[in-house]
């Protein structure tokens, strides 16, 4: 297959949606994330799951996707109330509890592996595809479950639109307002948890990270408001989806993943470069402009003083 | 003997990823360990396409070169106003994204296993030895070793300076140390210990490694010198203990190490004479009593 004869292939055209959607939702959740300095969070969760999944298939023993899911929902929501704990009950900072939570969640998910590999039920390709991510591999149940999650994620942030901003913004003030913070900031993290979980199996653990973070990055260099922001991250993700799934498709062995990461970190390569006020290219042609008019002021004040000079009207 | 080179690599990884961990840790930078051990796999992939061959010392260099960039990356991208998380995740998963599309471009056929790379697994430390002046010793014994020395020594020598500029950049920067110097530097050290670690231990253990133990010490201590030394001590605690939990649940050893350190630190979270939650409740129930 090549150039656009994948569009026309029925399971291409799902897998296309699948991807825009999740890119989507991860980019407009990650903007909040990103105000919030929780942009590692993403990665934290994403490494945070293996012990559900793990965990998942050992009670039900099967491989299904739903159980997957639930499996690694439940081990990602325990780790956000784990980091929350040790961020408000010690004097442990962020980073240091995700980093905590990540590799001890994450170590303790691979002695369950090991155990699962030296059980009789040893076959844990399932797992493994799971976890690193093939978005070509997703069946049509997949993609709906997928689609369906990543409406629901779209749609939560339209509605506490008002909320999240606040949040992102001045929790002080939400609290004194009387907004139920400990609850928003809450669901927020369960939306992602969400959208991680949900992604890890298209893009693979360690590049969900980036879907959450990078779109929102490169959108902050455009705007200085919320809304701009978040429809920019939003649109950003979904074009990443779109360019990483079409490349993959049209090229067979590489994978869905690092090509979507790959497209979202040249959008915001552009974006330092291009982006009007903050991008690297208008802050050089700001600064020329400056020394420029700098300049000329002085030509001028010493014209205007030689000339004041010559009057006598200077002291 | 095997189970004691086993032990002492454990060891000899969890002492210098603490050592260098505990100023992460203060400067809240605990997750640049992360990215890097990630983001060496394009170094990696770039020496093995270059040098054709799995030799350990062209693959360090890949490696150690592809981690400075990153460190430097970050820096640039955070001095250019964003966020040092969100700059951390932006470098890492992108060069680790160029270091998958490579290995499935170029290595297909190729017998350069992601899985030993990225989880190289240390129960077959033994069995890999290096012979230099005269004596034969495990390669990871040599490579962490050296990485412990050089860690050691560098921090011993600038001791007072990582001090202040762990606490006080500002400070630092006003009585004349060069704080940029040595940030790069201890991020060089960073960079250094991640490399010479993970190839042979695994990623998920090296950043464990550089994080829990500094935070479970960070909890039982208001002195950098005591923090320091008690991480280090936990850090081989843990590696000791998780190395006799795999053998009894015979389970992946890097893991149960993780595991064991991850429960000292919920005990010290616990039961932290100064800092922990039980202690906390138990000082404001009796601030009530004498009130």
């Amino acid at each position: 297959m090549s150039g656009f004869e994948v569009f026309l292939d029925p399971n291409t055209q799902w897998i296309l949606m699948g991807s825009i959607l999740l890119g989507l939702s991860s980019g407009v959740l990650g903007s909040f994330a990103y105000l919030r300095k929780q942009s590692l969070m993403g990665d934290a969760l994403a490494h945070a799951a293996l012990p559900g999944v793990c965990i998942a298939f050992m009670i039900t023993g099967t491989k299904s996707i739903l159980f997957f899911l639930i499996g690694a929902a439940v081990a990602g929501i325990l780790a956000t109330f784990a980091i929350g704990f040790i961020t408000r009950n010690t004097r442990i900072k962020q980073d240091s509890a995700l980093g905590i939570i990540l590799s001890v969640f994450f170590g303790f998910g691979i002695v369950l592996l090991t155990q699962i590999q030296h059980s009789e039920s040893g076959n844990q390709s399932g797992l493994d595809k799971f976890l690193f991510g093939q978005a070509a591999s997703m069946v049509q149940s997949d993609v709906n479950t997928m689609m369906v999650i990543s409406l629901f994620l779209i749609t939560m942030c339209i509605l506490f639109f008002k909320e999240f901003k606040l949040l992102s913004f001045d929790p002080g003030f939400a609290r004194g307002l009387g907004f139920p913070v400990a609850f928003l900031d809450q669901l927020l993290m369960f939306l992602i948890v969400v959208a991680v979980v949900v992604g890890i199996q298209a893009v693979g653990v360690v590049l969900m990270a980036s879907l959450l973070i990078t779109p929102a990055v490169a959108a902050r260099y455009w705007t200085e408001r919320l809304g701009v922001m978040v429809v920019l991250s939003g649109l950003f993700g979904l074009i990443s989806g779109f360019l990483g799934t079409w490349v993959s498709t049209m090229a067979h062995h590489l994978p869905t993943g690092p090509l979507t990461v790959l497209a979202a970190t040249i959008i915001f390569i552009l974006s330092v470069l291009f982006a009007p006020k903050r991008g690297v290219i208008a802050k050089v042609l700001l600064r020329k402009a400056v020394r420029k008019e700098v300049l000329m002021n002085k030509a001028q004040c010493k014209g205007n003083g030689m000339n004041h000079v010559k009057e006598g009207k200077v002291g | 003997m095997n189970d004691f080179w086993i032990i002492f690599t454990g060891a000899l990884v969890a002492a210098s990823c603490s050592l260098v961990g505990c100023f992460l840790v203060l400067r809240r930078m605990a997750m640049v360990g992360d990215a890097i051990s990630h983001s060496v796999l394009p170094g990696i992939v770039i020496a093995f396409l270059i040098s054709g061959s799995r030799d350990s010392v062209a693959l360090m260099l890949g490696a150690s070169i592809l981690g400075l960039v990153t460190v430097f990356l970050i820096q640039m991208f955070q001095n250019s106003g964003v966020q040092s998380d969100a700059s951390i995740g932006v470098v890492f998963t992108a060069l680790f994204s160029v270091g998958i599309v490579l290995v499935s471009l170029y290595t297909r056929d190729i017998d350069l296993d992601l899985d030993c790379v990225l989880y190289g697994e240390i129960a077959y430390v033994p069995w890999n030895t290096v012979e230099i002046l005269g004596v034969t010793l495990p390669k990871s014994v040599w490579s962490v070793g050296g990485a412990l020395l050089v860690g050691l020594f560098l921090i011993g020598l600038f001791y007072k300076q990582f001090k202040v500029c762990s606490f006080d950049p500002a400070m630092a920067a006003a009585i004349g140390i060069p704080v940029a110097f040595f940030h790069y530097l201890l991020m060089g050290l960073v960079s250094m210990t991640t490399v010479a670690s993970f190839e042979s231990v695994g990623a998920i253990l090296v950043v464990g490694m550089l994080v829990v133990p500094p935070a479970t010490a960070y909890l039982l201590t208001e002195r950098l010198g005591v923090m320091i030394v008690l991480s280090i001590i936990i850090g081989i605690l843990s590696s000791v203990m998780g190395y006799y939990l795999a053998y009894l649940l015979d389970a992946s050893i890097a893991g149960c190490m993780i595991s064991v350190a991850g429960g000292l630190f919920v005990l010290a979270v616990l039961f932290s004479p100064s800092h922990g939650v039980l202690a906390k409740k138990w000082m404001r129930r009796k601030a009530l009593q004498d009130l």
